[in-house]
């Protein structure tokens, strides 16, 4: 029953991304259900605006990778120093330090982004307290990338933290005397043993933190407001509110999801795999 | 004199600060302290803003209760916008609440106990639904119900379908950790004592997993508050719309502290039935190894 709810939808949006739009009926689409009718019109147009000459799409695409990319990475790297922290170090404070860091999960996504949103304001702490470095005056919430790019990381690094920590808390301590009784300096040990260990976590973490990214969209709306930084989210949210854009969104939704494939695969792959071990 | 002896003393303690692995990790110490306060500040912020008395929200003008109960048309007291908002939320977690742990359950003690194709095949869609980026389901359902079920009117019968499709997985995800935990045995046991099939379930079975049912719900309902993308996508005009699209659009024209309010309402019934979640989850967990905010970790 649950596939069918996936398979129906999933097939519906490919016969919309395949069919043509009636113009006459308020821009309805006319989805083509039978394969053989299948018109590849839209769905190329929307293709070639990502390569070719009128690539408008283009930026956006490449954007998307890159701030995918930058935010993911500073959530590993911040990530993985307060988990390991917490895991090893943190002592009688574990408890609370998790809770705290369970706790953005249950607080509304939008309302945190909102809250960063008045901190950014022109005028507001954010400026007052860059003033001294020569920010005093810059509008932060005017489309710069690296706003967009700190806004990702905060919202998804709790996706990064958890696995992180879970399997670092994992690791026996005796396993790191070991390596330290043979001669290993603490810098080796981690590099020897606590880090391999840790790659499954941290490759889940990069792939869960990833996939919500090249979907979002109102992160972006919210902190830049501005097209010079909008993502493939963007183009499929605005896609959507257009008369008559339901086959461009289904084209966009479709070529989203042909790029997320991969990293899907990989995690549902791996589940199975650390599943299967467990059982 | 005191300054040549206080010389080598600082320098064995920086000496011993790179050579003495169990030293105190100030710098991992100094990150984490930064994270938490640079993740949970902004929001302290925001609830303490709700209570300011003018339109700004950063700057502060004075403790009031205006848009609280105050304000006769801004205050989420009596807007009926905002009413209306914060009604549809509770209304959508509740239903996808009642409808989806229950369903969730069900499909977790299936897939532990069929094993085979079809079993895998269930488990790998329920796993696929966790990482599917929202707006690719969000916006094919949009497409599903505006063209081939159109009889799914958009609005709340639309977001309750969307929210619960994938709010199944939480629970069967959830309980089914679980169970694999537990094993087979106790169940075996009670049936070896007498018990049928479904009194084993009832009686032995159902009890083992009630604390992972009370984490799905809270988890459930944090969700379902929390969600923007796929409620966005499918409600049909501004009468079904959530807190959070109200949020969204407000955030994008002009907010007012309002919006701070209604985000804090929503933020103590989410924290409210997480804590009542965990209390019950510990109190039904009791003599289990590992406390509950390990157990939220593993999750």
């Amino acid at each position: 029953m649950l596939a069918a709810l996936f398979v129906v939808p999933a097939y519906v949006v490919v016969s919309v991304a395949f069919g043509t739009v009636d113009f006459s009926n308020f821009g309805r689409p006319v989805p083509y259900y039978a394969p053989w009718w299948w018109s590849f019109d839209t769905f190329n147009q929307t293709l070639s605006k990502f390569w070719g000459p009128e690539a408008i799409y283009q930026d956006a695409l490449i954007r998307t990778f890159v701030y995918v990319i930058a935010a993911s990475m500073i959530c590993l790297v911040l990530g993985y120093t307060v988990a390991y922290f917490t895991a090893r170090k943190a002592t009688k404070y574990k408890g609370l330090i998790l809770i705290l860091l369970v706790s953005p999960l249950w607080i509304s996504y939008l309302m945190r982004i909102y809250a960063w949103q008045g901190l950014l304001d022109s005028g507001g702490p954010i400026n007052v307290l860059l003033g001294p470095f020569g920010f005093r005056h810059t509008d932060l919430l005017s489309g710069l990338p690296i706003t967009v790019i700190i806004g990702l990381v905060y919202g998804y690094i709790p996706f990064m933290i958890l696995p992180i920590y879970a399997s670092l808390d994992r690791i026996p301590e005796s396993l790191l005397e070991a390596g330290r009784d043979l001669g290993a300096s603490g810098g080796q040990t981690f590099w020897r043993v606590t880090l391999p260990m840790s790659r499954p976590a941290i490759l889940t973490g990069i792939v869960i933190v990833t996939l919500p990214m090249f979907g979002d969209y109102y992160t972006n709306d919210l902190l830049s407001q501005s097209p010079r930084t909008s993502m493939f989210g963007n183009l499929i949210a605005t896609q959507k509110e257009l008369l008559g854009g339901a086959t461009r969104t289904a084209s966009l939704v479709l070529i989203l999801s042909v790029i997320v494939l991969l990293p899907m695969m990989y995690y549902l792959h791996e589940t199975r795999r650390a599943s299967e071990r467990a059982a | 004199m005191s300054v040549a002896l206080e010389a080598p003393a600082a320098q064995t303690r920086t000496g011993g600060y790179f050579k003495n692995p169990w030293r105190k990790p100030r710098v991992l110490q100094g990150v984490t302290i930064a994270y938490l306060l640079w993740s949970l500040l902004p929001v302290v912020i925001a609830v303490i803003f709700s209570f300011n008395d003018g339109r700004s929200r950063i700057i502060w003008q004075g403790f009031s209760m205006r848009w609280w109960t105050a304000d006769p048309t801004d205050s989420i007291l009596h807007d009926p916008q905002m009413r209306a908002a914060i009604a549809q939320t509770y209304k959508l977690a509740i239903l996808v609440v009642l409808i989806s742990v229950p369903i969730g359950t069900l499909f977790a003690i299936g897939i532990d106990r069929w094993h085979g194709r079809p079993a895998r095949g269930a488990n790998f869609v329920m796993l696929l639904s966790f990482v599917v980026p929202e707006i690719i389901l969000g916006t094919s359902l949009f497409i599903l119900f505006t063209t081939l079920f159109k009889f799914v009117h958009l609005g709340t019968p639309a977001e309750f379908l969307g929210l619960a499709v994938f709010q199944v997985s939480y629970p069967a995800v959830i309980v089914r950790a679980r169970l694999l935990t537990i094993g087979p045995e106790y169940e075996e046991a009670a049936m070896d004592l007498g018990a049928s099939p479904s009194q084993a379930i009832r009686r032995v079975l159902l009890p083992l997993i009630t604390p992972a049912i009370f984490a799905s719900v809270a988890l459930v309902f944090a969700d379902c508050v929390d969600d923007f993308v796929t409620v966005n996508a499918l409600s049909g005009d501004a009468s079904t719309e959530t807190v959070a699209q109200k949020i969204y659009s407000a955030s994008r024209a002009s907010p007012t502290p309002e919006v701070n309010a209604a985000a804090t309402v929503m933020l103590i019934t989410t924290l409210l039935i997480v804590g009542i979640g965990l209390l019950l989850y510990r109190r039904f967990n009791r003599g289990q190894a590992g406390g509950s905010a390990a157990d939220l970790a593993q999750l």
